[in-house]
Order: C-alpha cells, then structure tokens, then sequence
C-alpha cells in the first residue's frame, strides 16, 4: 500500500522524524482553517501519488486566509494526471538552505534493508543513480542488529553533508529506521531531505509504501485510504476479495495464479490483443467466486470480450465451469467469452459447458488457441 | 536421482489438523510421500489418518524421524512455524503458506543463514520429485519421471509449462515452485545449483517473472556455473509499472525488474527464451532432440 505525503508525514512524527508541522484537509473552508492555525506563510499541497505535483500547480504557498482559500479551491478538485485531487496538505512553509535525499529500500537481493544518502536532494534520484552513482552513499543493515549509530556518521560523511548536520542527518536515519521497522514498510523515501536556514534537518516530503501483507497487525495503517486513487473497478473487487488490476485495454482476463494470468496477458498481446485488467480468481476457486469475479470485469465498460484461461490444480475446472454457468444464468451477458480449460477434472468441466450450450461461449483446447480466438472476437 | 525430496524424505506437516493441512498433507501420503507426523500445539496425542500428531516438531523429529516440514500454518503464525522446525533440526522446510508478513521472512531469512537448514518458499506449491514424493500442492497426475528439472516462481504457469513439455513426451527430475514474495528462502540459484549437480536432470527450465533481480543474478550464475542447458520463460512483459501483479514480488518499479531486461541477461547468457509457455516447451524438445512418443 503506497501511502499519501501527509500520511507518510503523519507515521514519520509517530517515530520521531522531524517533519514540518500539518493539517490535511478535504474542504476549502478546512484548508483556512488549517492555514489559520498553522500561521503564514504556509504551503497548500495536492495530495495526490505521483510526481511533478508542482509543475501541475498543486503546491502552493500562501501568505494569508484569502490566498490560501484560493489555492485550496483551486487545488481541491484539480486533475493531475489523471488523478483527481481530494485532500490538500498545509504545511509551515520551510527556509530550505540544502536539500539531501535519503531513503530505505527493501533490498531483495540482498535480503537486507538498503540505507541510501545523498546531497543531491530533490531531483529524480533514478536520473542521479544513473549520471553519478558516486553521489549516493548506500550501506546495507543486519536486520538482527538494526541500524548503527556509526552507520548513519558513515552515510553522512561519505555522501558529503556539510560538518555541522552529521548528527543531526545520521539520527533522522535512524529514526527513519525505526519507522521502517516498525511500521513494516517496503519502501520509506525523503526526497528532499531539508536543512533549514536555521540548520534544522527536517522530512519536507514522504513517500511510504507499506506491507500489504502485514496489515493485520496495524490497524491504524490498515484504515488509511487514498481517495483519488480507487478505481471503480479495483474498489469492487478488493471488497470481493479478488485479486485485480485495471488495464487500458478491452479483453477481460480471468485466470488461476499469479504467474499464470500475467502469462495469459502476454500471450494475448503477443496475437494482437489488449487486456483489460488482470485478475486471478486464487487456487480453489468455487463457483460463487467465478461469478463474481464475472461480475467485477463485466462492470468496466471497456471490456469486449473475455477469456478465462485456467489451469486445474486445487482449482477444479468443473467448479469453474460451474461459476460460468451461474454467472450467465444471473448477468445478462453480451460479450463472448473464450474458454481454456486445463488440469484437474477439465473434461467434468467441457462436457458440462458443451450441456448448457451458453450462447457467446467458445471453447478452445489450448492457452495459444485461446488467445488468438478472444482477439478475433473482440474485434 | 532428483533434488530436495526423494524416497528417503520423512515428512512432518505443522497445521495438519487444519483443513488446508490435512487436505494436501493426505493428498501428499497418497501420492507414495513419506508423512510421518503432523504438528499441532495442544493436540499431542491425537492422529489424523493414522498419522501421529505431536505438540512440537522436536517431538516429530526425535519420535517419528523427521526430517523435512511442510509449513500450512496461518500467515501471523508461519514464520514461527519455520522457525520451530528449523530449531528441531529439520533440514527442508517447504512454506506453502501466503500473506507471510515481509519483515517476518527479512528476520529469520537473516538467522536462518547461520545453520544448515533450506527453506522453499513461502507462497509456493511446493517441490514435486515424480515417481518419489511430493511435498506441497502441485497437482501431481500430471507429470511422470524424467530428466527436465523445472523451477519456478509461480504454481499454475509451471503446471502449465510442465504439462506442455509431458505432453511432447517428456518428463520431470523435480518440479520446484521457490515462491512470489520478495524474499524466499530459496531463488534460482540455489535450485539450478542443485539441478547442476542431479545426475537425472540433462535439461533445466526455469519461470520467472517480473520484479526484483532474482532473473538477472541467474543469468551471471549460469553462465558461469551450468553446464546443462537452461531454457527461459519470463511472466509480465505487458504488466504496467507500480502494479503488483498478484505476487507480492511481482512489481516493476523504476526501470528495475522488467520482463524484456530479464530476458535479455537470460540470453546473453546463453539460456533460451521462449516467449510463450508453448514456445518454451518447443525450445525444450528441440534440446532434447525431438518429440518423443
């Protein structure tokens, strides 16, 4: 789960990282406020995942109620690349003297987390990786021992921070550590990592991506939500319990496993087509899933046409059969469908989809010839 | 021959009395599999099947012998599972369990690398060795004997790669699924070092996928390290960047872990690449040297 700036802010302060003070809000009348208290000038920000939000005009400063209502309202609301602007962040605007960059990463390789510091803050640290890797300090920590205090001195100086904020830079690693840890993120990044005019080191900005996985065990993370980023779709089949992505394209894509459907949406590309979303219905499907997850990909207009590409371990094929029946029985379908069915009880499955004879519905023996069929029929 | 379980595995299954469990953990005895005892805290003394059901799996190790554990506990409880049974001694532990937190599998991958024991998995079908045993949930009726070693990332697209190359006549030395998390107990590595050395295995196929750079440190291994021939599928290239797809591993972010990257360092190390499950199995016999009937 990627979190929002001010959510990512929000957990920092819970551990400690020196962040400018906030309020989010979701109404012009809460941004005066918010702004009222927080004092001028003050920074009114678009709280939306993706970058270039400034360039877009959602970051704004303002140095009174009239300006900052009028950046709320013009923010509020505001399309940034596709994404609709529900909330705003205001926030003390900063005296920024140096901007640095740190970050942690869960290392896969290595199987360690990664501690990265640069002083080339605020720029697209890819784009600085790339041009001069020198400039990133990186050290990987045991995760049986946790982060050093000699590691942070060791980030700062290699990266180069000027003298008088080694320890200042070298304790908010820590703490960012710390929140890593704790909070079980995948991923916390500080792009830029600001010294103040008057040498305070503070998180001006919070990119936090969390461990779906480990939600059960943080209830305050697992309430966080991100209004301009639930697709109607992804909405439906997370309350379902499925698991599903949003594509651009228009040939609806069921499959069992992971692996298995991510190929089916290469193979469909490969004869010529566009998915429209990925969606695997999981190992043991029973029927009332399959008619569900018919539901969910149904209800994108885009979709054309579908393919259910299965191959029976624990699933078996009769029950998915069984769950296209159902779903034709209780949606009024008027797209073809292709059907690919392989494994445990494919021919129980067959012959009781050759029974029901369901108009629109193809079969075909295997996973190439499917995908060529869905495409032809899409049209 | 065959890699990581075999005739002499004695099997211990902690959550056997669950219905997940006991489902496969027979499925698995039915098969030929050595189950020697189940594991579940508080039922000690109980049986499932006739399988003697202890309260530790040291009970299971120095009672019923043994040696290799298949993990089927609940994800807020997997990685103390691995744990207990890497403590009692066992030397294969395959996690079939999904949704094990990453920080939890960061820790004990982390310790685990101080003692001898292997870990496949987590979120993994598991490790079949055809004729021999099976350990996990890979439906076994589909594969027969033979000397392709397949390993993979992902359940229902090795069945799918496998079922393709049987039914060109082939069969399999092992079938091992290393799991879609970001991190495993296993990678490739490990298992194509294992192929590297079964004297069954002449041809080793390996499914990958986007995310991460398991793939890319495969294709420096191999290049230096294999001498079998190493044929190549890779999952994801139309997958859009940011969206995890299904796998909790399986993310493009950045310019790191695409699909068309993977398969170029594959290359360029002299593996072949199919680009379709039906290609890859094409590939396969052509190194085998045609269809058998």
């Amino acid at each position: 789960m990627d979190l929002l700036e001010y959510q990512g802010k929000l957990l920092f302060a819970r551990h400690d990282v020196p962040v400018p003070e906030g309020k989010a809000a979701t109404s012009v009348e809460e941004a005066v406020e918010a702004a009222e208290a927080i004092g001028y000038p003050c920074v009114v920000k678009a709280q939306v995942q993706i970058g270039g939000r400034g360039k877009a005009g959602g970051i704004k400063v303002a140095q009174n109620a009239e300006e900052a209502e009028a950046h709320a309202k013009a923010i509020l609301g505001m399309d940034i690349r596709g994404l609709t602007v529900h909330e705003v962040w205001i926030e003390e605007a900063s005296d920024i003297a140096d901007e640095y960059y740190a970050s942690i990463v869960f290392d896969r390789s290595a199987k360690a987390p990664l501690v990265m510091l640069s002083t080339k803050g605020g720029m697209d640290i890819e784009e600085v990786a790339e041009a001069d890797p020198d400039a990133i300090a990186r050290l990987h920590v045991d995760p049986l021992l946790g982060f050093q205090d000699f590691q942070g001195r060791r980030l700062a100086f290699e990266a180069g921070v000027d003298a008088d904020v080694v320890r200042p830079v070298g304790a908010l690693l820590k703490q960012l550590y710390g929140a890593f840890i704790d909070e079980e993120a995948m991923l916390v990044e500080v792009n830029p990592l600001i010294v103040t005019g008057d040498r305070q080191v503070r998180a001006l900005d919070a990119k936090v991506t969390l461990d779906d996985s480990s939600l059960f065990r943080h209830a305050e993370n697992a309430e966080l939500r991100n209004l301009s980023d639930e697709d109607p779709q992804e909405m439906m089949a997370k309350e379902r319990g499925l698991t599903y992505v949003k594509l651009d394209g228009d040939i609806g894509i069921l499959g069992n496993g992971a692996g298995l459907v991510m190929s089916t949406l290469d193979v469909v590309a490969l004869a010529g087509g566009k998915p429209a979303n990925f969606l695997d219905a999981g190992g043991g499907s029973k029927a009332e899933a399959i008619v569900s997850a018919v539901e969910v990909i149904l209800s994108d207009p885009k979709v054309t046409a579908v393919l259910f590409n299965i191959f029976g371990g624990i699933t078996r094929c009769d029950e998915v059969a069984r769950g296209l029946i159902e779903a034709f029985g209780q949606i009024d379908v008027k797209v073809p469908f292709v059907v690919r069915l392989n494994g445990t009880n494919e021919e129980e499955g067959r012959a009781l989809l050759a029974e029901a004879d369901l108009p629109k519905v193809h079969v075909e023996e295997t996973m190439d010839g499917a995908a060529a069929r869905v495409v032809e029929v899409a049209g | 021959m065959s890699i990581l379980v075999d005739t002499n595995t004695k099997l211990v299954v902690t959550g056997l009395t669950g219905r997940e469990g006991k489902f496969h953990g027979m499925n698995n005895r039915a098969y030929g599999t050595d189950l020697v005892a189940g594991v579940t805290p508080g039922k000690g003394g109980q049986d499932v099947e006739g399988v003697p059901v202890f309260d530790t799996v040291r009970e299971a190790v120095e009672e019923a012998g043994a040696n290799t554990a298949m993990v089927f506990v609940p994800p807020p409880f997997a990685a103390d599972s691995i744990l207990e049974a890497a403590d009692a001694g066992i030397e294969t532990i395959v996690a079939i369990t999904e949704g094990i937190p990453a920080h939890d599998m960061l820790r004990i991958h982390a310790h685990l690398q101080r003692g001898p024991t292997r870990v496949i998995g987590p979120n993994c079908p598991g490790v079949l060795s055809p004729g021999k045993s099976n350990v996990g949930i890979i439906p076994a009726s589909f594969f027969s004997e033979g000397n392709v070693g397949l390993v993979s990332r992902s359940g229902t697209l090795t069945y799918q790669i496998g079922y393709e190359i049987a039914q060109r006549g082939f069969g399999n030395s092992s079938i091992v699924g290393i799991g879609g998390d970001p991190i495993v107990g296993s990678d490739f590595i490990d298992v194509i070092g294992l192929y590297e050395q079964d004297p069954e295995t002449e041809l080793i196929v390996m499914c990958g996928e986007i995310g991460g750079d398991a793939e890319e440190r495969t294709a420096e291994y191999v290049a230096e390290n294999v001498s079998k021939p190493v044929v190549g599928y890779i999952a994801g290239f139309t997958a859009p960047p940011g969206k995890t797809m299904g796998h909790a591993g399986a993310i493009v972010s950045g310019s790191r872990g695409t699909a068309a990257a993977k398969a170029e360092a594959l290359e360029a190390s002299g593996v072949r690449v199919g680009r379709t499950p039906t290609e890859v199995a094409e590939i396969a016999v052509d190194i085998l040297g045609g269809v058998r009937a």
